[in-house]
């Protein structure tokens, strides 16, 4: 009941102060009773204080109840809980419901859009979404058809919504949004449709637009100051986001938003990444194709860039640079700094100084990573942040119609979207990555506006003279660019994990297990085999005192296209086909919530 | 252009009358070929592999062509995904004119249990410049005449095959 009137108290308030917005939605991220944002708070670090449920009973941890959400296709996400409220959200066609948790979990409003199913076939690699977010009294979800829609959070109500992108083009949406401040701030995907890629801040009052920030184009676009913006210290320039293109390529050049954002109130500072510059075949787009691949700093009010910094400058992989920024207060080389850490698709795990934008490590998180033996870190070099990428798996070098084979890793990344975590206790990142390669033959493709625009053959397999699995959940030490553990999976890890004060780490895995681990030491305490296999991420709350885990179960998204047959390595001759494991062979479509909990 | 108009004038013309017509067996054996592509005795196109283990260009056209357009749906080497059918066996199951139907107006399941929605790729020159080709890989995987992975040996592109692909993507 205290948590009701906390919540009634707390509607009341932001329905009259808009302003408090940022305020309200931070006290309560800092109450770990409730989980109120899909990344756990603004730092990103899926890190929750509860410790009722610790390594020494987690080995008890019993099914407490479930919930059918009705929809088959990939469930990615969380649920959220606001007071005693829970919000569940589907793939496509995006339903939402709040359930009441004092009454076990009766359906208190259901809301579920009318969207144009022609939106489906637009969404590459299935009809994901990863949740919803709350402030100021509103649940956002951001639909698959880039509507972005506010509801009454008692009611389901619908107070505003807005069209961000236009699906017929092959604009469509996958991620949550984040509310900060009195803006909520959206992305956009498409990125193999041509899709040219932005961020949108809304009002959360009305749904008006404030800002957008283009990730290629003039720098009225793209929202720089050519000399104030910096890339690795450096002013960008004018016209950036122009000159590292050729013609008009930047048009549908890609580099969309479809990730996980992060936020410094202190700095108000916005961070993401953008995705891949489009085609897939490199040979058609000459340049550093700025601001592909770039990891940005924003300020949350205006959407001016205060810092950049480009990964992988003229893509020749796919290897998006949208996963999550975590944001972490820490001592490197003895000096107390504000870190951002990011685990990009490329394989390499970057450390940078937040407010700067300088970078400070950056290592491979693993071992069969091979396109590049390294980032140059010497300031003074003419290649300084740039990947030295080796000839022989440089499909640009290799050129159109060529195979290039045995490249690490694949164009999933070492790690997609399912976003890491990090315990302040241990200051290790609890990473979930693909152990996937690939052969990649680029060739060329025309575009046509709402069709595919890919231009690449690719076919992946299990990372060759390793343990024969497709992944690993690994511990990352992101001061010194080191993996302290690493627990081989059969399947690639596509769960975004938690970690918590009771000195466990949940993740979930592609067959359907929730799995427990050690915090210190990685040795697994706990499992659970759920309906469906897992892509969704863990997340904790109480009620009455008690503690629970909730993950969605839900095959699909990429891994469930890439892996629902298995791979084979067309490198390992004919005897081996077949000879990877088939995840179909462990699991099947269905959408279901698990929560966990001790016995009584 | 022109190519594929004409093939899809033709395609719904005869999806009508020929549906019910769906081969039992896969007729996949081919018993002519002109510059290059191969037929079965009902003059439909058809892959080939020869003494030497060569697969023809179409096939392995198709094996490039699927990876681009149609594998982040229907999964790598036509196998199927979590939610989208394996096309090796689509390309069995269905005869032709039907397969060339769905690729070019799409097709809708909408209900209570499913959301699957193919596309219409009639306006995509990416993929209907290479129908046939797509075609034929995918019925020779389906009849596992070729592996999973990359095709190994391959005959040489036609120069009528190159003429066309050029006179089609315009």
């Amino acid at each position: 009941m205290r948590k009701t009137k906390y919540l009634a108290a707390a509607l009341l308030l932001s329905s009259t102060v808009t302003a408090s917005a940022n305020e309200e939605l931070m006290s309560m991220m800092d109450d770990p009773n409730q989980w109120v944002i899909q990344t756990g708070d603004y730092a990103n670090q899926r890190y929750s204080e509860l410790d009722q449920i610790n390594k020494d009973n987690v080995g008890d941890l019993q099914v407490a109840w479930t919930f059918s959400t009705g929809v088959l296709r990939g469930h990615e996400g969380s649920p959220l809980v606001i007071g005693d409220v829970m919000y569940v959200h589907t793939p496509f066609p995006n339903i939402v419901y709040a359930l009441d948790l004092t009454q076990e979990g009766k359906i208190i409003w259901k809301y579920e859009p009318k969207q144009d199913p022609d939106v489906i076939p637009v969404m590459c690699c299935d009809t994901v979404n990863r949740g919803v977010a709350y402030a100021d009294g509103k649940i956002f979800l951001h639909q698959a058809d880039t509507t972005v829609v506010a509801l009454n959070a008692e009611t389901g109500a619908v107070e505003w919504s807005v069209m961000n992108g236009d699906a017929s083009v092959g604009e469509t949406n996958t991620a949550t949004v984040l509310p900060v401040g009195d803006k909520v701030i959206v992305g956009i995907s498409g990125g193999e449709f041509g899709v040219r890629g932005s961020v949108t801040a809304y009002s959360i009052a009305d749904g008006s637009q404030v800002w957008r920030a283009y990730s290629m184009g003039p720098d009225s676009d793209i929202l720089v100051d050519p000399e104030m913006t910096t890339h690795l210290g450096e002013p960008v320039g004018v016209d950036s986001g122009l000159n590292t293109w050729e013609g008009d390529q930047w048009k549908i050049g890609g580099g969309t938003t479809w990730g996980w954002y992060s936020y410094d109130p202190d700095e108000n500072l916005v961070y993401y990444g953008t995705g891949n510059p489009s085609t897939w075949n490199p040979a058609q787009r000459p340049g550093d194709n700025r601001w592909s691949m770039t990891i940005m700093a924003r300020d949350a009010d205006t959407g001016m860039a205060k810092w950049f910094y480009q990964m992988t400058p003229h893509d020749e992989w796919d290897f998006d640079g949208i996963n999550e920024m975590i944001l972490t207060d820490q001592e490197i080389d003895g000096v107390e700094r504000k870190l951002l850490t990011h685990f990009d698709r490329n394989g390499l795990g970057y450390t940078l100084d937040r407010i700067t934008g300088e970078l400070l490590v950056a290592e491979k998180f693993d071992p069969a990573v091979n396109w590049t033996t390294g980032v140059d870190m010497d300031p003074n070099s003419d290649t300084y942040g740039r990947p030295a990428v080796v000839a022989e798996y440089s499909t640009e070098q290799n050129g159109e119609d060529v195979n290039s084979t045995g490249i690490c890793p694949a164009a999933l990344g070492s790690k997609d979207q399912q976003p890491a975590a990090y315990s302040p206790e241990t200051q290790l990142f609890y990473v979930p990555t693909n152990h996937v390669c690939m052969d990649y033959e680029p060739f060329r493709v025309s575009y046509t506006a709402g069709q595919p625009y890919v231009g690449a053959t690719l076919a992946m397999y299990p990372a060759p003279d390793s343990h024969g699995g497709m992944g690993n959940f690994i511990a990352w030490d992101n001061t010194k660019g080191e993996i302290a553990w690493s627990l081989p999976e059969q399947f690639s890890v596509w769960s975004g994990p938690l970690a918590t004060a009771g000195d466990v780490v949940f993740y979930g895995t592609l067959e359907g297990y929730l799995k427990a681990v050690d915090s210190n030491t990685g040795e697994e305490l706990y499992r659970f085999k759920t309906a469906s296999g897992i892509i969704g991420n863990v997340m904790t709350y109480t009620h009455d005192d008690k503690q629970y885990i909730a993950i969605l179960s839900g095959i699909g998204g990429w891994a469930g296209i890439g892996l629902a047959a298995g791979l084979t390595n067309p490198n390992d001759g004919l005897g081996a086909v077949g000879g990877y494991a088939a995840l179909s062979d462990y699991t099947a479509l269905g959408g279901q919530m698990t929560v966990f909990a001790l016995p009584d | 252009m022109r190519n594929y108009a004409l093939l899809l004038g033709t395609a719904a013309l005869m999806s009508i009358g020929q549906a019910a017509l769906a081969q039992d067996v896969a007729n996949t054996d081919a018993a002519y070929s002109e510059d290059g592509r191969y037929y079965n005795d009902e003059d439909i196109p058809t892959f080939n592999i020869n003494d030497e283990g060569a697969v023809d260009w179409l096939t392995y056209s198709g094996f490039r062509r699927y990876h681009s357009e149609c594998h982040v749906c229907h999964g790598p080497e036509g196998e199927g995904s979590s939610y989208a059918p394996a096309l090796k066996n689509s390309a069995l199951e269905m005869d032709y004119y039907d397969f060339v139907d769905v690729v070019v107006n799409g097709r809708q399941r909408i209900n209570a249990a499913e959301n699957s929605v193919m596309p219409s790729f009639g306006d995509n020159p990416n993929v209907m410049c290479y129908l046939d080709d797509i075609y034929v890989y995918l019925r020779a995987r389906g009849v596992e005449a070729v592996p999973r992975g990359r095709p190994g040996a391959k005959e040489a592109k036609s120069d009528v095959i190159r003429e066309d692909e050029n006179a089609c993507l315009g």
